[in-house]
């Protein structure tokens, strides 16, 4: 166990290493000038005004100097500047990290409880319409293009019915508080303001939603699976001869010993959580890390979509990592080699 | 009773097992979209690139998905769209299996240091969240449909890669490979007829699942705007045509059914397809 964790721990500079260098490899594999996205159409032809545009970004030296320039600033935490929002672009990443967290963390709670509570019924009414039904519905979920889901979400909750507000964060008129930890849920708790709290509550309702039930699929099948398997299990009979109630068999006996393969979901889900974060805050407006993707690789903002893919790597690979060992610890059953 | 003392040599027509109604859907879904992309030329619908009809009409007898907003038949270019989402994921995953099973073919096979380093490369790539490594691929090589799928082949062979390493090693240490192998057989030889032949289940099974993903990210690819450019019917780009039209919800009504229809058809036909070869699964 130990030897298994130091030995994966020992690979993870080797493959931030990794990272580093494919995102640069793609990214310097151009056949798109990122001139062209610097310098003006009509300035193009003023060898001044290139040339210039190639020193202040660096563009002038050879493409291993590039590369070792960009290591020694990363190693600094500098993540180059973005061609577009002429920030760094650790700057930019970290302001919007705050509306893709809350998004996310607000998208997981949902779809995980309902996730939850779907793959309980399934599993326990098994072959029958509950569990067709529940079934077809989380397949649904994770069927469904979430940038497509969104469109149709926001026309009928927020157009047809008017029961919730359009994308953004707040309000047009609402002005968010500042220097607080960038979540305005809680930011507006802090300063007290409920109207904006609710304000900020009711405007990440449907992009959670729209997120959570591509979580709720994946969830639900898991946990559907997972009870399956421990609720044919003899200590589950012999609850139920004893003459324990059918709703303590299943969460107190049941549920408790299937959730723990399912306490590894975040990891499982990380890479779905990322695509739909990405198209879902699109959709909405939502000043995040995706919606900055988006804008970097529409505008080919090259140090910005290389910012955000390390960034987004690195995130993947710890979370990898932390899911197996979590995995590990949880269920002593399995062996790591 | 009577029926299960049937007389020898008078077997009763079983229905197969694995083919549920799940998986007769899948086959029904797929088969129509597969018929939709080789006849779509003759049938009697508008053409998807011109403008027939006033803009933003909703559905009415003449155009049963509504115009868009340059008053195109949505139905048409819905049907036309499934040939470049098809098409295009077949494309991706023909090219991520032949190349990711290659190379871990020759990863299992070789073994050493070749292996490791095939597989480091397997896992640096993995270590990137889909999406994110496809759009920073497609800005790179520059927004369009090919590129698109040279993004989406980066991203996908590396699972095949890992899946065909796998049975590779463990077909390889079986008593008929080393009888083969005994007997003189080239490593080429031993590979091609002793081991694939055996090892390609899983694959077809993984390549089936994820045909659906292909048809996903394509279309969401497009929608921001790397993938078909205009006036392509490709369904990603025209829910983010009508996207901007917001309140003319019959303009992603059509492509985004579509896209649903085709990704639970082929996870329905995923399922039926292990069911039948992966005796491991119940």
């Amino acid at each position: 166990m130990t030897r298994y964790i130091v030995r994966r721990l020992l690979s993870l500079p080797l493959l931030l290493l990794g990272i580093v260098s494919l995102a640069f490899l793609i990214s310097h594999a151009t056949q798109g000038d990122p001139l062209a996205s610097i310098v003006s159409e009509r300035q193009m032809d003023n060898p001044e005004v290139v040339a210039a545009a190639k020193a202040r970004w660096g563009l002038d030296k050879s493409l291993p100097e590039q590369y070792f320039i960009y290591i020694r600033n990363l190693l600094s935490g500098d993540l180059g500047t973005s061609f577009r929002t002429k920030q760094p672009v650790a700057q930019d990443l970290l302001e919007r990290l705050p509306a893709t967290l809350e998004l996310v963390i607000a998208a997981m709670l949902l779809g995980s409880t309902t996730g939850i509570v779907l793959g309980v019924l399934a599993a326990r009414f098994r072959d029958r319409v509950i569990d067709h039904a529940a079934r077809l519905w989380a397949l649904i979920g994770s069927s469904t293009p979430v940038f497509w889901s969104g469109l149709i979400f926001l026309y009928i909750f927020s157009v047809v019915l008017g029961w919730l507000p359009g994308p953004g964060r707040l309000d047009a008129r609402a002005t968010p508080p500042e220097g607080l930890t960038g979540f305005l849920t809680i930011d507006a708790l802090l300063i007290g303001d409920m109207g904006l709290f609710w304000d900020a509550l009711h405007h990440l309702m449907l992009p959670a939603l729209v997120l959570g039930w591509t979580v709720m699929g994946i969830v639900s099948r898991l946990v559907r699976a997972s009870m399956l398997d421990v609720l044919s299990q003899d200590y589950i009979t012999a609850a139920r001869a004893r003459g324990a109630g059918e709703v303590r068999v299943l969460l107190n006996h049941a549920l408790r010993n299937a959730l723990v393969p399912t306490l590894t979901i975040i990891g499982f889900t990380f890479a779905y959580l990322i695509t739909g974060a990405v198209l879902t805050e699109a959709i909405f407006s939502w000043t995040g890390i995706g919606s900055y993707a988006v804008d970097a690789a529409r505008s080919l903002d090259y140090p910005a979509i290389m910012g955000v893919t390390i960034v987004g790597g690195a995130a993947f690979l710890l979370t990898n990592l932390a899911t197996d060992i979590a995995y590990a610890f949880a269920d002593p059953r399995i062996r790591l080699s | 009773m009577a029926e299960n003392l049937a007389l020898p040599g008078v077997r009763r027509r079983e229905w197969p097992k694995w083919l549920k109604l799940p998986v007769l859907i899948g086959f029904g879904i797929i088969g129509f979209w597969v018929l939709v992309c080789l006849s779509v030329d003759f049938w009697p619908i508008d053409n998807p690139i011109d403008m027939v009809a006033r803009r933003l009409q909703p559905p009415s007898f003449d155009h049963w998905f509504g115009t868009d907003a340059l008053g195109r038949d949505v139905l048409s270019r819905t049907l036309h769209g499934a040939r470049f989402s098809l098409m295009m994921s077949c494309a991706v995953i023909i090219f991520a299996v032949l190349i990711g099973s290659t190379i871990g073919a020759i990863a299992g096979y070789v073994g050493g240091f070749v292996d490791g380093a095939l597989m480091r490369l397997v896992d640096v790539t993995l270590s990137f969240p889909p999406i994110l490594l496809a759009m920073a691929v497609t800005a790179a090589l520059g927004p369009g449909l090919e590129n698109a799928a040279v993004a989406m082949i980066i991203v996908w062979w590396p699972i095949y890669a890992r899946l065909m390493r796998g049975q590779v090693l463990s077909v390889k240490s079986r008593e008929h490979v080393e009888a083969a192998v005994a007997a003189g057989a080239s490593h080429s030889r031993t590979l091609l007829k002793h081991i694939l032949p055996l090892s390609w289940s899983p694959i077809l099974i993984n390549a089936t699942m994820d045909f659906g993903q292909v048809v996903l990210l394509t279309a969401s690819l497009s929608f921001i705007g790397l993938g078909a450019s205009p006036p392509t019917p490709e369904w990603g780009s025209m829910i983010s045509e009508g996207a901007i039209h917001f309140y003319q919800w019959w303009i992603c009504a059509g492509p985004g059914i579509a896209i649903l229809s085709v990704v639970l058809g082929f996870n329905f036909l995923g399922d039926g397809l292990r069911d039948l070869l992966d005796p491991r699964s119940k």
